[in-house]
């Protein structure tokens, strides 16, 4: 008895993922889509316009053919919160893999999972460390996936930056996109995690990804002003719009610390949130 | 913004006519084609006729021999593989992000880069047929797929008098930062 509910609950999960990554790479959410409308209202390149021009209609047939709006469906990152009663088991692990398999023929995604070593690909989007799960505490059992395209996580970078030198954060986001030009299809969102330790720092700039881009603080507008006074522009073509937005996520760190990492994202900031009904 | 430039391959001279910067429109057929499309087609000789082809770096999505997904990849990673191309008759090139100085002089004379939208993999399909394939047995994403366009839109990245926007943009970037790294 109690097997079997435990089966239907991971079969839900794995329903759950393949709902969220058809979702996520199909549909772009509505903030991130907002942003590229007012960007495309804004900008005063005419190349850059173009460039825009393009995305938008791209967003709009994804949705009418109901198909991926890139071909590089990205690697599967997964975000769970498991409610108190919900055991972490290495079922539910499967119970994921499950799902991205599923919608690896389903929607279809591109397998892009390879060994890192043999490069021999899986051609179901699983492997060893693959999907990325990323599990925390929470209220509801929901997960989050987070399609990640490898030419904008290519040109991400981390520094190990001394406590006196808080005033150059700004300057190693903004190098990091001079540094990338237009290889990660801008404009761009940037995840900026700050503090925490090396690997720590790194884990916060993906999850600030997550985060709504309507808003900025007035540090992340800054940090967002200064990236587009570069000219990069869409597609590294020219224009005023590099960055759509800068989201930064802050942990506590060593005294003698000052990690930064800077994730670079795509302007398909693909995202998506599905909750595990319980019954 | 100015009415794109109507072009349909196999291209001609009117390519050398484009200047960086402009919007066209592509029709008629384009191969794709990436790295390892590339090292087999070096090895073995080109499977189509080169004269006024369009060679489109993409690795798109198939499902049931229909296009579902097909936006450009990273031009750069055929950087040191157009060359062969580019001397049997290739004229144009497309793909993403631009590529590098070599191509550029390779280029000159005798045909442009075009730059099509990243990430626009759906808009792409809609102007695109599937005619053919080369080299399936490379995988989905390197084999060579025929594609017949229609009206695809494009911006001439670099263009065949030594014109890149590329470049351009990557100098204004420069200067631009020389401000943060005084700071």
């Amino acid at each position: 008895m109690v097997k079997s509910t435990k089966r239907t609950l991971y079969e839900r999960v794995a329903g759950a993922i393949a709902e969220a990554f058809r979702e996520a790479v199909i549909f772009l959410p509505s903030d991130v889509k907002r942003a590229i409308l007012r960007a495309a209202a804004a900008e005063t390149n005419p190349v850059a316009k173009g460039e825009l021009s393009n995305i938008i209609k791209n967003i709009a047939e994804a949705e009418r053919l109901n198909v991926p709006l890139c071909q590089d469906t990205g690697v599967p990152v997964v975000y769970l919160t498991i409610p108190p009663d919900i055991p972490l088991t290495p079922d539910l692990y499967h119970a994921v893999a499950k799902g991205v398999r599923r919608a690896t023929t389903d929607v279809p995604l591109r397998p892009n999972v390879v060994d890192a070593l043999t490069r021999n690909n899986s051609n179901d989007n699983t492997g060893a460390g693959m999907p990325a799960i990323h599990v925390k505490p929470g209220e509801t059992l929901t997960v989050t996936v987070l399609p990640k395209g490898a030419g904008a996580e290519n040109v991400s970078r981390i520094a190990m930056l001394l406590p006196s030198q808080k005033d150059e954060i700004g300057k190693f986001v903004v190098e990091t996109m001079l540094l990338a030009e237009g290889r990660p299809c801008p404009p761009v969102v940037l995840g900026v995690g700050i503090g925490g330790t090396f690997d720590g720092a790194a884990a916060l700039a993906k999850e600030a990804l997550l985060l709504p881009i309507d808003k900025m603080t007035d540090f992340e507008q800054q940090l967002c002003d200064m990236v587009n006074t570069l000219g990069i522009g869409p597609m590294g073509l020219g224009g005023d719009t590099t960055a759509l937005a800068v989201k930064v996520k802050t942990a506590a760190c060593h005294t003698a610390s000052l990690p930064v990492a800077v994730n670079v994202q795509c302007w398909a900031n693909r995202r998506a949130t599905v909750e595990v009904k319980r019954e | 913004m100015k009415k794109p430039v109507q072009l349909k391959t196999p291209l001609g001279a009117e390519v050398l006519a484009l200047s960086a910067g402009d919007h066209v429109e592509l029709s008629g057929m384009v191969y794709t084609a990436r790295d390892e499309a590339h090292l087999r087609m070096m090895k073995d000789g080109i499977p189509f006729d080169p004269k006024g082809a369009a060679v489109y770096h993409c690795g798109p999505v198939m499902q049931d021999n229909r296009i579902i997904a097909a936006g450009p990849t990273t031009s750069a990673r055929m950087n040191l593989l157009s060359k062969f191309l580019i001397d049997a008759g290739v004229n144009a090139l497309i793909g993403k992000g631009g590529m590098g100085s070599a191509v550029r002089e390779q280029l000159k004379g005798k045909g442009v880069y075009l730059a099509f939208t990243g990430g626009c993999a759906a808009l792409a399909a809609s102007h695109m047929r599937l005619k053919g394939v080369y080299y399936e047995d490379l995988g989905m994403a390197e084999a060579v797929w025929i594609i017949e366009l229609d009206h695809l839109p494009l911006t001439v990245g670099i263009d065949a008098k030594g014109g890149d926007i590329f470049e351009t943009v990557r100098v204004a970037a420069g200067k631009a930062f020389d401000r943060y790294r005084k700071a």
